[in-house]
């Protein structure tokens, strides 16, 4: 454990690196998902088949897998995203390493952001695409004015299933040239061989600390938008 | 109809394993030292030492790197790992009667090597196992028996010639190793990869400036793409590779140094050490004195 304390900083920025992971790639994902499941839902067929075909892919690819290609496949064929690197976010440069792992995850994630975006769209009662349809809504208008807002409700809870599995996966990153938290552990292990418990503890507290405020600002939000039935 | 189907996906499947097998087949010749099996070894021992107890089992457990060519290399069909450690490994079994082929390999990776030994998954680590204090503290070290250096390898047509250049770059090494935590500290972004090979490909890819870790191991990559790859930079650390027992059998660490100097005197030493990191082109260094063992 001393060797956490000393090297506090060191601890922080790497859990910095998980969770800056996580929400880049969480947002990503949720906002493709989501149109994912509008296609899969919507009434265009190749569409439809389109998307389906994308979350087969990815949902039956490891996630290891999806990393090993975008790293050391891609670059082979020429795709290395370093122009990435170009770009400047409020001072920083993101790294085309950075970019790559949110790419990798955001790939995986979307496809079960999809599947649970459009359980919830199927909880939404059938009555309610047709009543927007007899008011003359558009498919696009009544998507966003009637059924997403009742699907995003129902999915809260499965949708929070994947956020979690979503922020422990970033430790897949540690093989993959990121140095967050797991891959710092293996470092302070690595230095510290007498300390490997106390190290181990102190990095599993602080994935517990993130899953939790995870499902505690979901459980939150559940409570804020559940309706009084 | 329907057979046909399965029987065209069997046939791919089994071709896709076979190719991938194929693909794995990286080995390095595979050439190995002869060692000289000492007969009734275990009169030499006393009753109740480890010594005593592996020469007369006949058996004994090594674990070894099996992704650091020269160091210690397993390729997926070769049958025992080759490599500098592996022939250590050897020297020290046949002091015990032990032949070569009797002797049980097991790969240990960096993060697993303490608990290795401290729970009797193996009775010996020789894995490019740097001896450190805070390693002292749980596992028992003796050695050196190879002084080697963090250097780096980059592309034939890298800028990168000293170790100010590499302050601002990317440079490549296995997550959580010394090495990487020694380039960080000279203003290296450090990027952590699972195996070397990998993070020779992130080289050769151009997604990394440069690659480091001990010059022996780099030696070896460079040696396998000599258009491609250099090694540059004088070493810029001093990493000594000690033999890894367990601190329960106190005793192992003056077998271990007076089996391994006298393999030193004898030329054992030169030997295993032509054969193996000598591939690469480097003249075979004077061997390194041992450090004394801690009084038991």
């Amino acid at each position: 454990m001393d060797a956490v304390i000393s090297n506090f900083d060191e601890y922080l920025k790497a859990f910095g690196l998980t969770i800056g992971l996580f929400v880049v790639s969480g947002i990503a994902s949720l906002v493709l998902g989501t149109i994912l499941a509008v296609l899969r839902v919507g009434p265009v067929s190749i569409l439809n088949k389109a998307a389906a075909l994308y979350v087969t892919l990815f949902r039956n690819t490891p996630l290891l897998m999806i990393f090993v290609f975008i790293f050391i496949a891609m670059p082979v064929l020429g795709y290395n995203f370093k122009v990435v690197e170009n770009i400047e976010i409020a001072g920083y440069n993101v790294s085309a390493f950075f970019f790559r792992a949110c790419l990798a995850l955001t790939l995986y994630t979307s496809a079960f952001v999809c599947e649970a975006m459009r359980s919830g769209v199927n909880a939404v009662p059938l009555g309610q695409a047709e009543a927007g349809r007899a008011i003359g809504l558009t498919f696009a208008q009544s998507m966003t004015l009637v059924i997403l807002p009742q699907a995003a409700r129902a999915v809260i809870p499965p949708m929070t299933s994947v956020m979690i599995a979503l922020a422990k996966n970033t430790s897949v990153a540690a093989a993959f040239g990121l140095a967050e938290a797991t891959a710092t552990m293996r470092a302070f292990t690595n230095n510290n061989a007498d300390q490997r418990i106390g190290i181990f503890l102190a990095f599993a507290i602080g994935y517990i600390i993130v899953v939790e405020v995870i499902s505690l600002s979901s459980y939150l939000v559940e409570r804020k938008v559940r309706v009084a039935r | 109809m329907r057979f046909i189907r399965t029987k065209a996906v069997i046939a791919t499947v089994g071709l896709a394993l076979s190719l991938a097998a194929c693909g794995d087949a990286g080995d390095d010749g595979g050439e190995t030292t002869d060692v000289e099996v000492q007969e009734n070894a275990g009169d030499e021992f006393d009753d109740g030492t480890a010594m005593k107890e592996f020469a007369d089992s006949g058996e004994i457990t090594i674990g070894v790197k099996y992704d650091q060519p020269g160091i210690g290399f397993k390729g997926a069909t070769d049958d025992m790992p080759v490599g500098f450690d592996p022939e250590i490994g050897k020297i020290l079994a046949a002091s015990l009667g032990i032949a070569p082929e009797d002797i049980t390999w097991k790969e240990t990776i960096s993060d697993n090597r303490e608990p290795f030994l401290q729970e009797g998954e193996v009775d010996l680590v020789i894995a490019s196992y740097s001896i450190t204090d805070e390693r002292r503290q749980v596992v028992g070290q003796a050695g050196p028996y190879y002084v080697t250096g963090q250097q780096l390898l980059v592309k034939s047509d890298s800028d990168i010639e000293s170790l100010d250049d590499v302050k601002g770059t990317e440079v490549c090494s296995v997550t959580g190793s010394t090495s990487l935590e020694n380039i960080k500290a000279e203003g290296a972004k450090p990027r952590g990869f699972d195996t070397y090979s990998e993070c020779v490909d992130q080289v050769l890819s151009g997604t990394v400036d440069a690659m480091t870790t001990d010059g022996a191991i780099l030696l070896g990559y460079a040696a396998e793409n000599p258009d491609e790859l250099k090694v540059v930079v004088d070493p810029f650390s001093e990493e000594r590779y000690g033999v890894g027992y367990s601190l329960d059998k106190p005793e192992m660490c003056q077998w271990i140094v007076d089996t391994l100097t006298e393999a030193e005197d004898n030329g054992d030493w030169d030997t295993a050490f032509e054969a193996t990191l000598g591939q690469s082109g480097v003249d075979t260094p004077e061997p390194p004195a041992m450090d004394e063992c801690p009084a038991a």
